[in-house]
């Protein structure tokens, strides 16, 4: 069988394994990632002093263990003291705690990047906080954390292969197991990671538009 | 003719209405005191003018008067009784206050997100629960008023730092404060477009409108002033009429006078 071949009767296999579990996995993932993400940011922020460790410790955690241990803590490691998840639940919930960890980052950075004098102008107009944060605060911070948050929206999606490792059969353990039944890796694997390139370059793409959208207001950019 | 300001007697009811009261403002930064015990009384329909050399505590002063600085300790008075400063004040203390007052800054702290209309309606919308669309009639006349009409749509980055002043001036109007309050409006301009922010300051001085205005410039002092202040090292020197400044024979003021003047 020649490559060609082999590409044109492993497609249909891979494409359905990026579809039904790759791609949900990165946009739910992702999703939480980012509600996590604000959140820690927040806190980290703005909590009274000695609280401001509970979202300090998760970002040390979660930032300073590799996702593939983690991964086997949260499936494997759980059930030992009766915390029993489903293979896709622990991916999610490991994907989403895992980036929710380094987003904070951008967002908390995005945040502190916004000149104190907003913080005046919002004080001086009598906004309250939570005006201040959703009409000042958030689209400016918004519009920098952006590319960071790409960066890691684009680093999940290739994480999220890591997942063959507790049972997923997600778009490399396919090709992983076609490339083993036609002892062709070569071939596979490089279709593999051109899917990986196609879907990760769609959301190099949505990161070209929303900058576009949310720099509306910039004359030099 | 030692300028400290006098010890206010004791004002009728009707006296206070019409003057803003500052009583022992005292403010300090780490071992630094930028105000020392200030006493200060802003006549409303007026034009307050602070002046002195930086680091005096001029705008400190201002910034106690929105709040922007919390004082260690003093009372302020918009004419309905004193509310006494210092410790920590509540929420609702903090928004009461600073809804008497609107700052317009140096650096403008325009929100380069929102055009210029954007700007204008978002307090009003949001602070004062107007209606988004009387709040955008009301932003357009006030854009109007400071010449800027043609630029509602504009964001602040597509607008000289004049045109941004002036914005910034419209978005303060908006709020309708009982005093506006002005920190080194045109220090950030070159002097072409300084002169379009000193326009609007007149023309907002002769509508009978509570003005406090920290300047460098003599010539504006001059030309709208009811009333100098001159702060130095957070305390005031002289208060009263423009011509007790310009005029004084005290030293230390005719050094500022000499130097603001060949500064420019």
């Amino acid at each position: 069988m020649n490559t060609l071949q082999l590409w044109w009767q492993s497609l249909p296999d891979l494409l359905m394994a990026a579809v039904e579990v790759t791609v949900p996995l990165s946009l739910i993932s992702f999703a939480i990632a980012m509600v996590l993400a604000v959140i820690t940011a927040l806190g980290r922020l703005y909590l009274p002093g000695p609280l401001k460790v509970i979202p300090w410790l998760y970002v040390w955690i979660f930032r300073g263990t590799p996702m593939v241990v983690q991964l086997f803590i949260v499936f494997f490691g759980l059930p030992n003291i009766g915390i029993v998840l489903p293979a896709m639940t622990a991916a999610v919930v490991t994907l989403a705690l895992n980036t929710g960890a380094y987003a904070s980052e951008a967002v908390r950075a995005s945040i502190l990047s916004i000149p104190r004098g907003q913080f005046e102008a919002a004080q001086t107009l009598n906004l309250s906080r939570r005006t201040t944060f959703s009409k000042v605060v958030a689209p400016q911070a918004f519009r920098i954390a952006l590319p960071p948050l790409m960066n890691d929206f684009i680093d999940l999606v290739k994480g999220t292969s890591l997942v063959f490792a507790i049972t997923i059969t997600d778009l490399f353990q396919v090709g992983r197991q076609v490339a083993a039944s036609t002892y062709q890796p070569m071939a596979m694997y490089a279709l593999v990671a051109l899917i990986y390139l196609v879907i990760v370059s769609l959301l190099s793409l949505l990161q070209l538009v929303l900058e576009k959208k949310v720099s509306a207001h910039v004359r030099s950019s | 003719m030692s300028a400290a300001a006098e010890p206010a007697g004791t004002p009728t009811p009707a006296e206070a209405a019409e003057t803003l009261r500052l009583r022992g403002i005292r403010k300090t930064f780490g071992s630094l005191t930028a105000l020392d015990e200030v006493d200060l009384d802003i006549p409303r329909r007026g034009t307050t003018v602070l002046l002195g050399p930086s680091g005096s505590g001029k705008s400190t002063l201002l910034r106690c008067i929105n709040l922007l600085e919390e004082p260690d300790a003093g009372e302020i008075d918009f004419g309905d009784g004193p509310t006494r400063l210092g410790g920590r004040l509540g929420a609702r203390t903090v928004r009461s206050i600073r809804a008497r007052s609107t700052m317009v800054f140096q650096q403008f702290n325009l929100f380069p997100h929102l055009t210029a209309l954007g700007n204008v309606t978002l307090a009003p919308i949001h602070t004062k629960g107007v209606a988004k669309e009387k709040a955008e009639v009301r932003g357009r006349e006030l854009l109007e008023k400071v010449g800027l009409g043609s630029k509602a749509d504009a964001y602040p980055d597509r607008l000289s730092g004049g045109q941004q002043q002036r914005v910034a001036i419209a978005r303060a109007l908006a709020m309708e404060p009982d005093v506006l309050l002005f920190d080194e409006p045109t220090s950030a301009l070159d002097p072409e477009l300084a002169a379009e922010v000193v326009a609007v300051l007149a023309d907002l001085a002769r509508e009978d409108r509570t003005l406090v205005v920290v300047t460098h410039s003599l010539a504006f002092a001059q030309r709208v002033a009811d009333k100098v202040v001159f702060l130095e090292e957070g305390r005031i020197l002289l208060d009263g009429p423009p011509a007790d400044f310009f005029e004084s024979e005290d030293a230390r003021l005719r050094r500022f006078r000499e130097m603001v003047s060949s500064a420019v």
